[in-house]
């Protein structure tokens, strides 16, 4: 006898990345009852949150693969979503920047791919353009790729922002709930496991990222399926130390996209990644190597990094699920498409996986292809009369001009307390966030949302402010409040107190 | 209640910043203001409870709490103004700071000088590069200590410290106190960092290993820290490949060094010396904004707090002298009032001192033409200073009058001065 079902949805999304949240955002639109379930404390953890936070034009991707029609398709929305979701999003442009004549080359094989994809906005520069436009670029510069389109953003933001928006419009979100197991009747999927108990639905959407294999596995769909994580280490230099206007990519070789160069939606710096597979999905650690590696390459795009060494404040690393789905196309030979589908040999479910860079930009393009998918097999998708796309953003003191820093102060003087001096952030801040649409409960969910220790210090002054606040506003005891969930508690007994 | 105009505003209640209130007090400073973000003085000292602490000044060894007290008691008594668990948002070249607390809001404050002295911060895990996975348990010696002798709560049982600074040593013998186990001391250097007497009495006497020209190779668990990995450096301080060695432990601290904390430094235009990391400063400790001082840690890292404490009383008493010179040169300006048929007058305030030595023009435009002789006549307001005749005054034609030294011993006593034209009789 299987375990009691406690509730029963039209859909359970599992996985809260970008995809995850992005799909529930999507699906919030429709009469359905959605239930998104996220193995960790917070959402947006794994990927999502450790990336480089690119919005790319799309002459990426080889012609004819998933990745290219989404990443093209992914990029024209992001503008729109940006406007309903208020989160920050600057359509920079990026160039790819070419050292080399024969670099050069590359850079107009890539100008044609992208247009063979069907990216606009893309010209080709010469060096002294480029020069004059980055004044911090190597002279070695022969050319580079313009691409207007290219976006920067803040991932994990956009992730909370679409989450938000789903749960505004009746989504479900459970954190902390580990996805175990799907309850089959004959071929249909009728129920998902978790540690939480086991929850009945009509459809699972598999959005589980790093982990998209073994569950696809457990609907016993594509065996030969497998996530490899890929590292990316990178850099993070304080603000103003240096003048990075767009994106820089390197000319890309059979490796990869290289070490790139980009300003961050927050002023910083951030130097990375490069590619290294690991066996270990859950490992997010840099190497001396992996950064000495990543250092060496930006040098190679901008030279006056050499003596910035000092200017860094974060070193961080992620892991992107690389997967080893042939494309579709058998015309094209690739071998780590994305994969969106509803297979064949088993009903009730939507399968995503493989889905590494570009899959931040695609997101929106990959929730919008499962509405079709599900409409395709015959559901209603009936439209909601009172969905609201918008989602209000909350006020960081931060981002205020002063008068209406004033302003806010006087209303709610718990915004006139800084938390956090490097990137001023109060109280205020802080608390609106722990009594959020989806609650940050530890340190790090605090951090990733309102930049609170980020700064120079890195937490030194913050963090056992952060903690204080934590536990008074959640009735519990400092040593309660954790880094990133229950495993990782920061404190581990009153003093005075000797262990036996 | 603070006002809002200082002769000294002090941003920072450390050792500096308390020394420097009471010394600006001590030597003229009528308003003396301190703003410490946290909610009580005393900066860093509060959460120093070893001793250590005096022996210079009070020739006495004391706990750091206590040696602030001292300071902290003697500033209340000279009637120093303080503002806690405030932030300074922003500071200009011209002394004015923006400040935000829950409290009292935000409230804008201008200081006739002011004194930086918001001591330091820690070098942290990412300024060494540090590799591995990023868990809980990995924390600066001065967030360590702040948990452990203020708010109460131990940050772990089994802990490594890398770098051999003083707040690691004494953190070493603080945890060993409260029942923690300090597996190892690693200290990147072939020589200790810290002063050898906390060597002696945080190290040695407790028998916690140090291991020179040791470095963290590597941080290990995801979620927790479940052990580091050491590993030996060269002469060039590059790990040497096979002296790595697993060290179990579940917390890491880092006293790696101190950074002088001048973010607000720069927001003023205070240039920053690369090597020090803190403000280029004279022998006043002025830095090179006019009436900016800056004291203590900010300026560069002490490792004695009685030599903190005597900046900060050279530094206080400078930014006095400086404010007073500013007073007085505000009571000598007095404001020139356009009265009658005067539309305005150029300069716009007087130092009343610059007449004793040359004549000072006023120049001044009517508001309407008079067509017959009129007197431009300068008042005090009880008294005619001076007067010249015009035959006729017109707005297109400016206007103007001497006032000459002779006329000093009457202006002297003068809040402003009025300039009327009127017709002669």
């Amino acid at each position: 006898m299987e375990d009691a079902v406690q509730e029963k949805y039209d859909a359970i999304i599992i996985g809260g990345g970008v995809v995850g949240c992005m799909v529930a955002r999507w699906l919030s639109r429709y009469e359905m009852k959605v239930l998104l379930i996220e193995k960790c404390s917070d959402i947006g953890t794994a990927t999502s949150s450790a990336n480089t936070a690119i919005v790319h034009a799309g002459y990426d991707p080889l012609p004819g693969t998933l990745k290219a029609r989404m990443n093209v398709e992914g990029n024209k929305m992001w503008d729109q979503l940006a406007g309903e979701l208020n989160f920050a999003f600057e359509r920079r442009g990026d160039y790819v920047v070419a050292t080399t004549d024969e670099e050069f080359e590359t850079v107009k094989t890539l100008m044609k791919q992208g247009e063979d994809n069907g990216v606009p906005g893309m010209i080709l520069l010469s060096g002294e353009e480029v020069k004059s436009r980055e004044p911090e670029i190597t002279p070695n510069v022969t050319g580079a790729l313009w691409a207007s389109t290219g976006g920067i953003c803040d991932p994990f933001a956009v992730t909370v922002a679409a989450a938000e928006n789903a749960v505004m419009n009746g989504v479900k979100v459970m954190l902390d709930t580990a996805f175990e197991d799907f309850v089959m009747e004959g071929k249909r999927i009728v129920g998902v496991k978790t540690n939480k108990g086991t929850f009945g639905c009509r459809w699972a959407i598999n959005s589980a990222g790093l982990y998209s294999d073994e569950v696809m596995h457990k609907a016993g769909v594509r065996p030969e399926f497998v996530i490899k994580p890929r590292v990316g280490e990178y850099f993070v230099l304080d603000r103003a130390e240096i003048t990075i206007n767009n994106v820089l990519f390197p000319t890309p070789t059979s490796k990869g996209k290289g070490i790139l160069v980009t300003t961050t939606v927050h002023g910083n710096t951030i130097i990375g990644p490069n590619s290294v597979l690991k066996d270990d999905k859950e490992l997010k650690a840099v190497t001396r190597e992996g950064l000495n590696e990543i250092w060496d390459g930006a040098l190679k795009l901008v030279p006056c990094l050499a003596d910035k060494r000092r200017c860094v404040i974060a070193v961080f690393a992620g892991n992107r699920p690389l997967g080893n789905a042939p494309c579709k196309n058998p015309a094209v030979k690739y071998n780590s498409d994305f994969i969106i589908e509803i297979p064949e040999e088993v009903q009730g479910f939507v399968n995503l996986g493989g889905i590494e860079s570009p899959g931040l930009t695609s997101a929106p393009a990959i929730a919008e292809e499962v509405v079709k998918l599900l409409k395709e097999a015959g559901e209603p998708m009936q439209e909601k009369a009172d969905w609201n796309p918008i989602r209000i953003p909350r006020i960081h003191f931060r981002d205020l001009e002063r008068r209406d820093q004033e302003k806010l102060v006087e209303k709610d003087p718990r915004y006139g307390r800084v938390i956090c001096r490097c990137e001023n952030v109060t109280e205020g801040d802080i608390i609106a966030e722990i009594h959020a649409p989806i609650p940050a409960t530890n340190y790090d969910a605090i951090k990733r949302r309102t930049w609170c220790g980020t700064g120079r210090c890195q937490g030194g002054f913050d963090m056992p402010r952060v903690v204080a606040i934590l536990a008074k506003e959640m009735g519990v005891s400092p040593l309660e409040i954790s880094k990133k969930g229950d495993e990782s508690k920061f404190l581990q007994r009153p003093t005075k107190v000797t262990e036996g | 209640m603070t006002k809002d105009l200082y002769d000294v505003v002090v941003i920072g209640s450390g050792p500096g910043g308390l020394a420097a209130a009471i010394a600006a007090k001590k030597n003229g400073a009528d308003d003396v203001l301190i703003i410490e973000r946290d909610v009580e003085l005393g900066g860093i000292l509060l959460q120093c409870i070893h001793n250590g602490f005096g022996v210079e000044i009070f020739k006495e060894d004391l706990p750091g709490p206590g040696y602030a007290q001292r300071f902290i008691n003697e500033a209340l008594s000279l009637g120093i103004d303080t503002l806690l668990d405030t932030m300074v948002l922003d500071i200009n070249a011209n002394r004015r700071l923006y400040v935000t607390s829950k409290r009292h809001g935000f409230k804008e404050i201008h200081s006739r000088a002011i004194v930086l002295a918001m001591g330091c911060r820690e070098r942290t895990r990412a300024q060494i590069n540090l590799p591995g996975s990023r868990p809980a348990g990995v924390y600066t010696a001065g967030t360590a200590q702040r948990w452990t002798n203020v708010e109460g709560y131990m940050p772990g049982s089994h802990f490594v410290i890398l770098g051999s600074g003083d707040i690691g040593m004494i953190m070493a013998r603080r945890l060993t106190f409260e029942g923690a186990k300090v597996e190892r001391v690693l200290e990147l250097m072939p020589y200790l960092t810290g002063l050898t007497r906390n060597y002696v009495q945080c190290l040695l006497d407790y028998d916690i290993p140090l291991q020179l020209h040791h470095t963290v190779n590597r941080i290990i668990g995801n979620h927790r820290v479940e052990a580091i990995e050491s590993v030996q450096v060269d002469d060039r301080l590059q790990p040497i490949a096979g002296t790595e060695e697993i060290i179990p432990c579940d917390t890491l601290l880092l006293s790696v060094g101190l950074i002088p904390e001048n973010e607000l430094s720069k927001m003023a235009g205070v240039k920053i010396d690369p090597i020090t990391n803190g403000p280029f400063v004279n022998d006043e400790f002025q830095t090179n904004v006019p009436g900016i001082f800056a004291a203590g840690n900010v300026v560069h890292v002490y490792d004695l707090v009685d030599w903190v404490t005597e900046a900060g009383l050279s530094a206080g008493a400078s930014a006095a002298r400086y404010a007073v010179a500013e007073r007085q040169k505000e009571i000598r300006s007095i404001p020139m009032i356009a009265g009658e048929n005067v539309r305005y007058i150029v300069p716009h305030r007087l130092d009343k001192s610059h007449m004793q030595e040359e004549d000072i023009r006023l120049q001044m435009r009517v508001r309407n033409p008079i067509e017959e002789p009129v007197w431009v006549e300068v008042h005090d307001g009880s008294n005619l200073i001076t007067r010249k005749a015009e035959q006729y005054v017109r707005p297109g034609e400016m206007v103007t009058v001497e006032l000459k030294p002779k006329h000093f011993a009457e202006v002297e006593k003068a809040q402003s001065l009025t300039v009327n034209i009127v017709k002669r009789k």
